[in-house]
């Protein structure tokens, strides 16, 4: 019993960190119509933001977190202003060549920086916490609630308010969105501070019981783009559930099947369900 | 017309001049960096077929390169099978690999395919990282024989091995040329014109597709399979999608859909990055604005823009033309009216 409550807690804590990450990277795809490649280097510079302001400057673990959150939803920004919005009529080809360029950059710029080296985030809630014979990790469950804390404010946001409801009619239909006049440029650069916070909480919060090193954001990026195909490029409740799928799929893969190839299970998923589904699990919110 | 003609004695010059390099270079670290940019261009190459010519950007392409060299890694050094059957082998491998994944890869189109190819590239690196029974794992597979001798002829030192590559790469040049000019070629362009008209001409979209993909992969294999022979040390980080960036950097900086666009790439940016040797893992500070910059600047490439300058050059020239003739004309018609 105690296992597999073990493996559910792992799952959940990797299912909200992946399902934060494919959020962005979703809601980034209903505005530009192009995967953003670059997004898993934004979770990377988001752990390094936070892991310098812990480690040098000494600052709160809460307080590196809304730091990372800010430094990476700027850069964000500044990628879609520079890069992505000049592209906007070009080849879809170019965009996805354009975002591999900025993973590039991202990666070499932080390595010349802190090196290629291995990091840790020094653990702020090193506790266990013990319920009847249950165990957890306090930070484990901090992840879980403050994931999906954040995914719920993120969905009353876009539902309830009237600039979060802008970003979902921009994704819907860009010609109707501007027709009711709304500012194309002003939600684009919103979307992408969201999206960037969101990767930067993400990697925060995963990054105590995890490594920080420049490549760390490959399999998680990876994963993410696999989790909204399966959940449907667009649809923000298809990455959430998209996000826990392949996270219970890989703790329960680890311990039933193999560790050494637990970061195969989302891919053979993908393989496996793309086989017989091209269109994806929900192609509902799908464009393909 | 003109650049047709033209080409012929370009090409000759270049096939000396690639000849030449091995006698004036000032020492083998030279050739040895010209062969290695030989062997990138030749899955390069291939890479443009999907990529520049059928409009498909495959990210696994340096996973294939990787099976193409595991597989002679495998078969020379742990069963003893002799280079060039390992060679033959790894092309085989790479295409029978490659015919499975462009099957299930290519049912999906634009950006789905290419998510789809990043996440084969790196199952590829992972099933390479942890198979350590079969690849060595991490450790990667050392002391690669280099290839065997053919007749009297022998590949035991730089100069000859260049001769080799360098025969590898015509040889893959010339077939890529005889591709893309035939109706498969025209039936590629076609489908990354766009696929719904594509279609409409009768063109089997998904064994089109599948075709270009294998052939692309048994670039990618060959190329594995010399490099293996070459540098005689693989490792599982050859997979990494970084190295299937770099071709792009390759096909982007030459010119893509061109056929020597991914060759020029490479032989410049493979010296580029040998100057700036302090760069060496800090390449891609330069190379990823670099390709920002290309994509929204200079998306042609140098030979595409090249190229571009000709043909309207071509077309001023035809005006001017056509503008004489009308002219002469109109004289002619004014002058049998008088």
């Amino acid at each position: 019993m105690n296992i597999f409550f073990q493996q559910v807690l792992n799952g959940l804590t990797l299912g909200s960190v992946y399902a934060l990450v494919a959020l962005g990277l979703t809601l980034v795809y209903g505005i530009l119509h192009i995967p953003n490649f670059a997004h898993g280097a934004l979770y990377m510079v988001g752990a390094y933001a936070a892991f310098y302001l812990v480690g040098s400057l000494g600052a709160n673990y809460w307080v590196a977190m809304a730091g990372a959150a800010i430094v990476v939803a700027a850069l964000a920004v500044l990628s879609d202003r520079l890069i992505f919005h000049r592209l906007r009529n070009a080849p879809p080809l170019h965009d996805m060549i354009a975002a591999i360029g900025l993973l590039l950059f991202l990666e070499a710029g932080i390595q010349a920086i802190w090196g290629a080296e291995f990091h840790r985030l020094a653990p702020p809630y090193p506790q266990i916490v013990r319920l009847f014979d249950l165990v957890a990790p306090a930070q484990r469950l901090i992840i879980i609630a403050a994931a999906f804390g954040l995914m719920f404010v993120l969905h009353l946001f876009l539902t309830r308010t009237l600039t979060g409801s802008t970003i979902i009619a921009m994704a819907q239909n860009r010609e109707g969105a501007s027709l009711v006049g709304i500012d194309a440029t002003k939600v684009s650069v919103l979307t992408f501070a969201i999206s960037g916070a969101l990767a930067a909480v993400a990697a925060t919060l995963f990054a105590p019981i995890n490594l920080i090193y420049p490549s760390m954001g490959h399999l998680v990026i990876m994963k993410a783009f696999v989790i909204i195909i399966l959940g449907g490029m667009g649809s923000i409740p298809g990455a959430i559930v998209g996000g826990l799928v392949i996270g219970f799929a890989e703790s329960f893969g680890a311990f039933y099947v193999s560790t050494n190839y637990k970061d195969i299970i989302a891919f053979a998923l993908l393989v496996l369900i793309l086989s017989f589904r091209p269109q994806g699990l929900f192609p509902s919110g799908a464009r393909a | 017309m003109t650049s047709k003609t033209l080409q012929k004695p370009l090409l000759a010059i270049l096939l000396v001049l690639a000849i030449v390099f091995p006698m004036v270079a000032a020492n083998d670290y030279y050739i040895y960096v010209m062969s290695l940019a030989y062997i990138m261009a030749i899955a390069a190459v291939g890479l443009n077929l999907i990529l520049g010519y059928t409009g498909q950007l495959n990210l696994a392409h340096a996973g294939f390169m990787a099976i193409g060299a595991y597989t002679v890694g495998i078969l020379t050094v742990d069963y003893g099978v002799p280079y060039w059957i390992a060679f033959v082998v790894a092309g085989i491998v790479s295409a029978v690999i490659g015919f499975f994944a462009g099957l299930l890869s290519l049912r999906l189109k634009g950006h789905f395919f290419s998510i789809f190819t990043l996440c084969v590239g790196f199952m590829i690196y992972l099933v390479i990282e942890k198979s350590d029974a079969l690849t060595h794992g991490t450790v990667g597979i050392i002391d690669i024989p280099a290839p065997t001798g053919i007749g009297p002829i022998r590949f035991d030192n730089t100069w000859s091995q260049y001769y080799l590559v360098l025969f590898f790469l015509v040889v893959s040049l010339w077939l890529m040329s005889r591709i893309v000019h035939s109706l498969l070629g025209r039936a590629f362009v076609a489908i990354r014109n766009g696929e719904d008209l594509a279609e409409t001409l009768g063109i089997n979209l998904m064994r089109t597709k599948v075709l270009a993909f294998v052939l692309s992969t048994f670039y990618a294999g060959m190329a594995g399979a010399l490099y293996a022979g070459f540098v005689r040390f693989i490792g599982p980080a050859m997979a990494l999608e970084s190295h299937t960036f770099d071709m792009i950097a390759f096909i982007l900086v030459g010119g893509i859909g061109t056929l020597f666009g991914p060759l020029l790439g490479a032989i410049l940016l493979t010296w580029l990055t040998q100057s700036l040797q302090f760069l060496q893992d800090f390449r891609m500070i330069v190379f990823g604005p670099l390709l920002i910059l290309l994509v929204m600047f200079f998306p042609q490439g140098l030979i595409g823009y090249w190229r571009e300058r000709q043909v309207r050059r071509a077309a001023a020239s035809m005006q001017d033309r056509r503008l004489q003739r009308s002219v002469i004309g109109s004289q002619q018609e004014v002058s049998t009216n008088a």
